[in-house]
């Protein structure tokens, strides 16, 4: 029983991104995994999405279809109104122009600087902010030429966050970005996305486990086995400084 | 302004350089070897070509007992015949002053005024003898060299019984006698043998031949027919006594040049073809598994928007940079070991001067190449990470198989410990990727093999050819076929404790179209001095009646035991016979037709008679035997067994040792660099894994013997491998050495197994110890916050 949240679409506007039945399944030997069993979504212009769901639900899986990471089984994705024929040419060009990834693992690279990293991407798109910005953005700004052996895991993941938004995306998808961390580091992360969603409007998705940080957003969707069960509005945003941890 | 990629880059390099630098000189070894014998093998290529032209080597050369002066335009109104130049040849004793043992010398007349029309003489240094002197000589390079002789020195000869003194004005060199080798012998032998060039006049007051020659050369029209010309010359000769006219290919100096540079070719390719391949493969092997270290890293470049095309382009850069830098220290490896080559070359192979020419199109082929491998390697691996979407291929690869490995299954970890499981369970997962690495260290062994093979071939020659086949202390040749009275004569002289009479008569063998010019050798079947032994069977017997063929003979006339040949004998009343031929016998050196004395006086239809004798000599003797042969006129060449050995070990041998030492030192960076990649990966592949064992409490000792485990196991599986392909390579490098000169039996010694083994175990060892170091200093904690 898949709760469908796309009745509201013509209230606010098109949406920026739309999924429509989108499914994957894995090959493990013999068996077939389902993660995702056929999910319809859509995210609109300067939304703060939460995306809950226990572990396995299929919260990355589905992060990483909408981020153009992976190919569904089945299913359509359109960004701005144009559906994706998942060639690796557009695919490429799509990850590259209008969404900022922010790994669950972080995913540094580990022979480059805190810098470098965010030039990596800066360096190949179209408006980019200068690297130290983006770095000043997530508090970083002094660490700039250390490398990710030299960070903690907060850190870490910052890097990934400035990086992730260096390119001024469309998009922003974050993947269990406090998974890893302690409540502090937790919510140093986390106000840095509401900072940054508030200055520069970016539609963001998040994923987390944690029920706690629903607050934090306009709107709430909760995976469960493979599908979105449950759809919340939120009526006030609550900042990350005060969330109930 | 560098690119955050390029800087990715630069920092690999330098992470990577111990594992790079082994790779580099990977490709140097290959590049060194290819460059190096292909430019000396051009260089001789072209240098004999150059000097055959300028010095106007002849196309056809005939010699003959005496014809008078007339005989020479009958030969120049030859059709297809553009130039006809007449000699005198001598063969003389020489007295050597502080010298006790027999030295010979070929003197060749050079026409009163002005240079020869044809096999001109390239002058070294002093000058050409004044037009009418008598008493000057020019004398051949190699002898000069061996006497240490200078223009104004004297020497003594005796021609056909008479002492004349001459003296050196010049050193010369000539294309006909590039290598400087008397007729009949397999080598040089500078110190007793020479070749001296006076004047035409000189010549024929001493052997009786004025208005006469005995020695004729002939340069060809373009599109002569060559067997036209040669059926000519012996019709017109053969009254005079002619021995048969031949051509240029079958020149005795020329054929050992360009069988030389035919070896060299083939050398220059199968070896290092062998030596680029197993680099193009080992680079192959090594970036297929350095890639896949970084396949995360590939993922999450693709992740954040870097094409295909651009990630590929980044590790082409490290492809490239790696494959270039060692052609260029290739090529210039090359240079060097061409120019070394040369000067070896250039002791035996009496050339003008010997051009080295950069070699372009080889560095071309090299790097070609070496980049091909690596880029193809570099490809495969990527291949894989790219084809998928980066989220899938960021987590990191699944196991190859979930279910238990064939090692697994056949119980193999029920006898090891928790480490000795976990060992087997990673070589069983990856089983392909194991035998690669085995196999890169397996063609380690398998070149040192080759190397060390070079050396064991070499001494079983010497040992079968100077001590099982030769036993004779000195082969002495007559003048003229004499009766056994002469060969009595020797015996009965002091010091003198054996003769051997034999009998050599000059000979063209025929079967259908092949014909091939040597010497029927008669030997006395219960003669003990020269013995005829099959390398691979042992001592074989002179036939009594019939003719014994060398392999490589009957080869080259295609023949097979009970076949005929036919004899046409260039000697005495010339018959023609049909030839049973009774067996073959597989011999190291030369290409040799043997027949028992009796058999081959029926074929001459002559008495007993000897052109010569192997002779066994009192060592306490030896200065009074020597002065005693050189003074009896009968007697025109004396050659020793221990000039020849010295002569053989002294060139070819020489010159094959050089390239094996080479090949036995890249061995061993192959070995070491081969084994300390495969190590470095494997640790770098697993380094969680290796701390999370650490972290619980495992000592970093037991951590290395995991690791090290693993490189046991291969080192071990490589052992029959290599010595397998060794000896697989040992084949193929002695069939390319393979000429009418000599031929490389395939012995390799147990101990040569065993050390290949060794250097390449001592490698393991050494890497071992260097991997020990670098896991004391594995940072577990920096390995372990990364990730999940
Ligand atoms: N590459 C994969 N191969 C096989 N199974 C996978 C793969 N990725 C995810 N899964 C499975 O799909 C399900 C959903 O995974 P995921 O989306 O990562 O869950 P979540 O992020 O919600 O924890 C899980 O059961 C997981 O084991
Ligand atoms: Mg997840």
């Amino acid at each position: 029983m898949a709760v469908q949240d796309v009745s509201a679409a013509d209230a606010r506007g098109a949406a920026v991104l739309a999924a429509r039945g989108l499914t994957r399944s894995y090959r493990m030997g013999e068996v077939e995994v389902h993660a995702l069993r056929g999910v319809d979504l859509d995210l609109f212009d300067g939304e703060f999405v939460v995306i809950l769901g226990p572990s396995g639900s299929g919260k990355s899986t589905l992060l990483n279809l909408l981020g153009g990471l992976d190919i569904p089984s089945a299913g359509t994705l359109a960004y701005r109104g144009k559906t994706m024929d998942w060639s690796d040419a557009a695919l490429t060009a799509y990850r590259r122009d209008q969404v900022g990834f922010v790994f669950q693992f972080y995913n540094l690279i580990p022979s480059l600087t805190a810098r470098e990293n965010v030039l990596l991407v800066t360096e190949i798109s179209k408006s980019p902010m200068p690297a130290e910005l983006a770095l000043e953005l997530v508090g970083l700004g002094d660490r700039l030429d250390h490398f990710p052996s030299q960070m903690s895991g907060g850190e870490q993941q910052r890097v990934a966050i400035a990086r992730a938004i260096a390119k001024r995306p469309d998009l922003l998808l974050c993947d269990e970005p406090t998974g890893a961390l302690d409540i502090k580091t937790g919510r140093v992360v986390l106000e840095v996305l509401d900072r940054i969603h508030r200055e520069l409007r970016t539609t963001t998705a998040i994923i987390t486990h944690n029920s706690a940080i629903a607050a934090m957003a306009d709107r709430v969707l909760t995976i469960g086995d493979g599908l979105v069960v449950h759809v919340d509005h939120n009526a006030r945003r609550v900042g990350a400084a005060e969330l109930a941890w | 302004m560098v690119s955050a990629l390029d800087r990715k880059l630069l920092r690999d390099l330098r992470h990577l350089k111990g594992q790079l630098l082994a790779i580099v000189l990977l490709v140097t070894c290959g590049v060194t070897t290819f460059v190096g014998s292909m430019t000396m093998w051009r260089s001789i290529m072209r240098s004999q070509q150059d000097y055959y032209e300028r010095y106007r080597f002849a196309d056809v050369f005939a010699s003959l007992r005496r014809a008078p002066e007339t005989v020479a335009r009958r030969l120049a109104a030859i059709p297809g015949v553009a130039e006809v130049q007449t000699r005198v040849v001598a063969d003389a004793a020489l007295e050597m002053p502080g010298f006790p043992e027999p030295v010979t010398a070929r003197f060749v007349s050079i026409p009163c005024c002005g240079p020869p029309a044809l096999n001109r003489f390239h002058i070294r240094a002093g000058r050409t003898i004044a037009p009418g002197a008598d008493s000057e000589v020019v004398v051949s390079e190699g002898f000069a060299t061996a006497h240490r002789l200078r223009t104004g020195d004297r020497v003594t000869a005796v021609i056909q019984g008479r002492k004349q003194s001459f003296s050196v004005v010049g050193i010369g060199l000539s294309p006909e006698f590039v290598y400087e080798i008397r007729p009949g012998d397999l080598m040089p032998d500078d110190k007793h043998f020479g070749i001296l060039w006076t004047s035409r006049r000189q010549l024929e007051a001493a052997g009786d031949m004025e208005g006469a020659f005995n020695d004729v050369a002939a340069r060809l029209e373009p599109g002569a027919s060559e067997p036209e010309v040669l059926v000519a010359f012996d019709r017109e000769l053969g009254r005079y006594g002619g021995l048969g006219a031949f051509l240029r290919k079958d020149q005795v100096s020329n054929r050992f040049l360009s069988d030389e540079i035919r070896q060299l070719k083939a050398n220059a390719v199968v070896v290092p073809s062998i030596f680029l391949g197993v680099a193009a493969f080992l680079l192959n092997v090594i970036f297929t598994r350095l890639v896949s270290t970084q396949r995360e890293q590939i993922a999450t470049l693709k992740a954040l928007g870097y094409s295909n095309l651009a990630t590929g382009f980044h590790y082409a850069k490290l492809v490239a940079l790696v494959a270039m830098l060692g052609t260029a220290l290739g090529v210039l490896g090359g240079i060097w070991m061409s120019h070394a080559m040369t000067g070896i070359y250039a002791q035996y192979y009496r050339l003008p001067q010997y051009f080295v020419e950069l070699p372009w199109r080889e560095t071309v082929i090299a790097c070609a190449l070496s980049t091909t491998a690596a880029a193809l390697g570099v490809f495969g691996a990527m291949r894989k990470v790219v084809r998928l979407p980066p989220a899938q291929a960021m987590r990191p690869e699944p196991p190859a198989s979930f279910h238990p490995s064939w090692l697994e299954r056949l119980g193999v970890d029920r006898v090891a410990s928790a480490a000795g499981r976990m060992i087997l369970r990673n070589v069983g997962r990856r089983p392909v990727r194991f035998a690669l690495s085995s196999l890169g260290i397996g063609f380690a062994i398998a070149i040192l093999v080759v190397g060390w093979f070079f050396f064991d071939a070499l001494d079983f020659i010497v040992d079968y050819q100077f001590r099982n086949v030769q036993r004779d202390d000195a082969m002495v040749t007559f003048n003229v076929p004499l009766s056994r009275d002469a060969v009595g004569e020797l015996r009965r002289t002091r010091g003198v404790l054996r003769a051997e009479p034999f009998r050599a008569v000059p000979v063209k063998l025929r079967s259908r179209h092949v014909t091939y010019r040597t010497a029927l050798l008669g030997v006395d079947p219960s003669g003990e001095l020269r013995r005829i032994i099959d390398y691979d069977t042992g001592p074989a017997q002179v036939p009594p009646e019939g003719v014994l063929l060398t392999s490589k003979l009957a080869e080259i006339l295609r023949v097979h035991p009970g076949d005929t040949v036919t004899a046409e004998a260039l000697e005495g009343r010339r018959p023609v016979r049909e030839v049973l031929v009774s067996g073959t016998v597989a011999e190291l050196m030369g290409v040799s037709a043997y027949m028992s004395l009796p058999a081959i006086h029926r074929l001459m239809d002559e008495g007993p008679s000897a052109s010569g004798a192997f002779v066994s000599i009192d060592p306490d003797l030896e200065r009074p035997v020597y002065a005693r042969l050189m003074s009896m006129p009968a007697v025109s060449g004396v050659t020793l067994r221990t000039a020849a050995l010295a002569s053989f070990t002294g060139t070819s041998a020489e010159y094959m040792l050089f390239f094996a030492s080479i090949l036995v030192g890249f061995a061993w960076v192959i070995a070491a660099g081969i084994v300390y990649n495969s190590a470095r990966v494997s640790l770098a592949e697993r380094e969680r894994e290796l701390a999370t064992m650490r972290v619980i409490g495992m000592t970093w000792i037991e951590v290395w013997l995991i690791l090290i485990g693993e490189l046991a196991l291969q080192v071990l599986a490589a052992i029959p491998v290599g010595c397998l392909v060794g000896w697989g390579f040992a084949h193929l490098a002695a069939s390319s050495v393979e000429s009418d000169l000599y031929r490389i039996p395939v012995v390799i010694l147990p101990s040569t197994y065993a050390t290949s083994v060794a250097v390449v175990v001592a490698a393991a060892i050494a890497v071992g110890i260097v991997i020990r170091r670098r896991l004391r200093h594995l940072d577990m904690v920096a390995v372990l916050k990364s990730k999940e």
